[in-house]
């Protein structure tokens, strides 16, 4: 392994309706479903982008989670090269069944461009890019389940080859209501507070 | 210091060949994949596509297997890699990676309603279907970046290896065309009645393809094709289905790609674009291009020949490109007529001879991704 020293600067876990920022509860309700789960969180955090709610639910899941960790720190008078490295197991099939059964029936053909869109997993680093402004590294990887050995290895050599100055990494899943979103921002600026964790025990907590 | 990246193998399976040797004839002789196809499972009216027929696919799987659990993306797949594989003579161990890049993967398998079918529609379960055929002992990656996704494979590809976690990856790339794919674009409006025409002034759309490409990315010099110098893939940050009319992202990352190879832009002798045929997107390259003063580059899409491969694109142009390089020859841009992006590019327009040292593939995609990979020539 080459020297990548990278730290742990903060990170957020989204499922079961509740939302944990840096370890901390900051947003649960009763169960509901995703739809309503997400505009309530939307509203609660004070959210102003109404295209989030035209987005699929993997770019909503994606959209909530990225938002509370980047909005402290992208700016909007400078570049932030912060890079997006996601990853999950169900990439867009949510959408992607959705579409299918729009086409499936040929008396009840409606094939429709704003949904054939996020058919795509990589859309919803389209959506973080678009509100962050960032032109930055992206790219979304499948795994069978979290690869916390790929992703920080993939994230660490963007930090260490300059291609990045932060990474935005982690996982988000959505397939049929059952949904868990983990993402951590990662840099070379030293951080002590996570220094006894990883991204897998983060990741499990 | 970090390790210098190779491509050491290369192999596709197209409609124009099953190796790359037969496919680099058919470009010579100017034939193209793309033929009229009535075939009412796919679309409700006639179309222009490069599809691969079944009895080719199903003749030369035959002669390496006789299972027949695998899906027609799945043999192509497996097609694409087994000479690599078996040529290298590398040793699938806890060092050697698999890299499977796609856009939709077995998307067909949603088509029939039963679970099985949709457990294969799962990218990482296509990834493990042929990763097991020929028994690597890591766990697959799967890159699915929309239409940068073969191309992004051999920048992921050299950034392990360069991380020290593998020292040799096998990367694949595929698409099929299907009916999902076929009725998105004509939702879309974005196919075109004809057969593509690349940067003319007539291009109306894209004609869909299909096809599978295979690389070897080592660390390798004794056995290097050509060297991996540098790359670079950045968002637009514009619009989710459609290009900067700018071309920020893929200024962007051809700028970086060339600051990492450590050349100016008057070095490269070559682009390999993108060049789906869409209005929107030819424009977007030729003003990237043009802000980097690569206008005067040759410049061809192999789109004419192949059609949008989807995820297949980046790594069957990358593959077809190094031979370009390594036979000092520049390739026509089938289907170009009359220049119809706003700024001029130099497209080429028939078949040549270049000293090709370095060259530069791109590519760009839906979510506003692109990606740019300049490679330089081994020296003798």
């Amino acid at each position: 392994m080459t020297q990548n020293i990278s730290y742990i600067q903060s990170y957020i876990t989204i499922q079961n309706n509740e939302i944990v920022l840096n370890g901390t509860s900051v947003f649960k309700i009763e169960p509901t479903d995703f739809a309503d789960f997400s505009k309530q969180a939307y509203r609660n955090f004070e959210m102003q982008y109404p295209k989030f709610f035209k987005m699929d639910a993997l770019s909503k899941l994606a959209f909530l989670g990225s938002e509370l960790l980047l909005s402290p720190i992208t700016s909007t008078e400078q570049e932030n090269n912060i890079a997006l490295v996601l990853a999950n197991k169900s990439s867009s099939l949510d959408t992607d069944v959705k579409y299918q059964e729009s086409i499936s029936d040929k008396e009840n053909y409606y094939p429709s461009p704003a949904v054939f869109v996020y058919t795509l997993p990589n859309i919803c680093l389209g959506e973080i890019s678009i509100r962050h402004q960032l032109k930055s590294e992206n790219s979304f990887f499948i795994f069978d389940a979290f690869n916390a050995e790929f992703l920080s290895n993939y994230s660490g050599i963007l930090l260490n080859t300059n291609k990045a100055d932060s990474v935005l990494c982690g996982w988000v899943e959505f397939f049929n209501e059952s949904y868990k979103a983990f993402l951590c921002i990662i840099s070379a600026d030293e951080n002590t507070k996570y220094k006894n964790e990883t991204i897998n025990t983060l990741y499990n907590k | 210091m970090l390790r210098e990246i190779y491509i050491n193998e290369t192999n596709c399976i197209t409609p124009l060949g099953f190796d790359v040797e037969s496919n680099i004839s058919a470009i010579l002789n100017g034939d193209s994949g793309i033929q009229l196809h009535n075939d009412v499972s796919l679309m409700p009216n006639p179309f222009y596509a490069s599809i691969i027929s079944d009895e080719k696919i199903n003749s030369a799987f035959s002669k390496i297997s006789t299972e027949t659990k695998y899906s027609r993306l799945e043999k192509m797949m497996i097609l694409a890699l087994e000479p690599i594989i078996k040529n290298s003579n590398v040793e699938l161990n806890s060092k050697t990676a698999f890299i499977l890049s796609t856009t939709k993967g077995n998307v067909t398998a949603l088509a029939n309603d039963s679970e099985e079918s949709f457990n294969n529609a799962h990218l990482d379960v296509l990834a493990k279907n042929v990763a097991d055929f020929f028994g690597f002992q890591t766990q697959p990656i799967v890159v699915s970046n929309a239409c940068v996704s073969g191309i992004l494979a051999v920048s992921v590809a050299k950034r392990m290896i360069q991380s020290e976690l593998y020292d040799t990856i096998f990367v694949v790339a595929g698409d099929e065309v299907s009916e999902f794919v076929l009725s998105g674009f004509n939702a879309f409006q974005a196919m075109s009645e004809l057969p593509c025409k690349p940067y003319s002034k007539n291009r109306t759309g894209v004609s869909l393809g299909e096809a599978t490409a295979a690389v070897l990315v080592s660390a390798n010099l004794a056995t290097a094709k050509i060297k991996v110098i540098g790359d670079s893939s950045i968002n637009d940050a514009n619009h989710i289905s459609g290009p900067s009319r700018t071309g920020e992202g893929l200024f962007r990352s051809i700028q970086n790609a060339l600051k990492e190879a450590q050349i100016e832009a008057n070095k490269l002798d070559y682009i390999s674009a993108h060049g789906t045929a869409t209005p929107y997107n030819d424009e977007m390259e030729a003003i990237a291009l043009n802000r980097l003063d690569l206008q005067n580059v040759p410049v061809n899409s192999l789109k004419g020949f192949y059609g949008h491969t989807l995820g297949a694109s980046g790594l069957l142009e990358t593959v077809i490109a190094i031979e370009s390089a390594n036979q000092n020859k520049l390739f026509e841009s089938k289907g170009f007529d009359e220049i119809g992006v706003s700024e001029d590019i130099n497209v080429i327009e028939k078949n040549g001879e270049k000293k090709i040292d370095y060259f530069l593939k791109t590519a760009s995609g839906f979510g506003g991704c692109n990606t740019a990979v300049v490679f330089e020539k081994m020296k003798l």
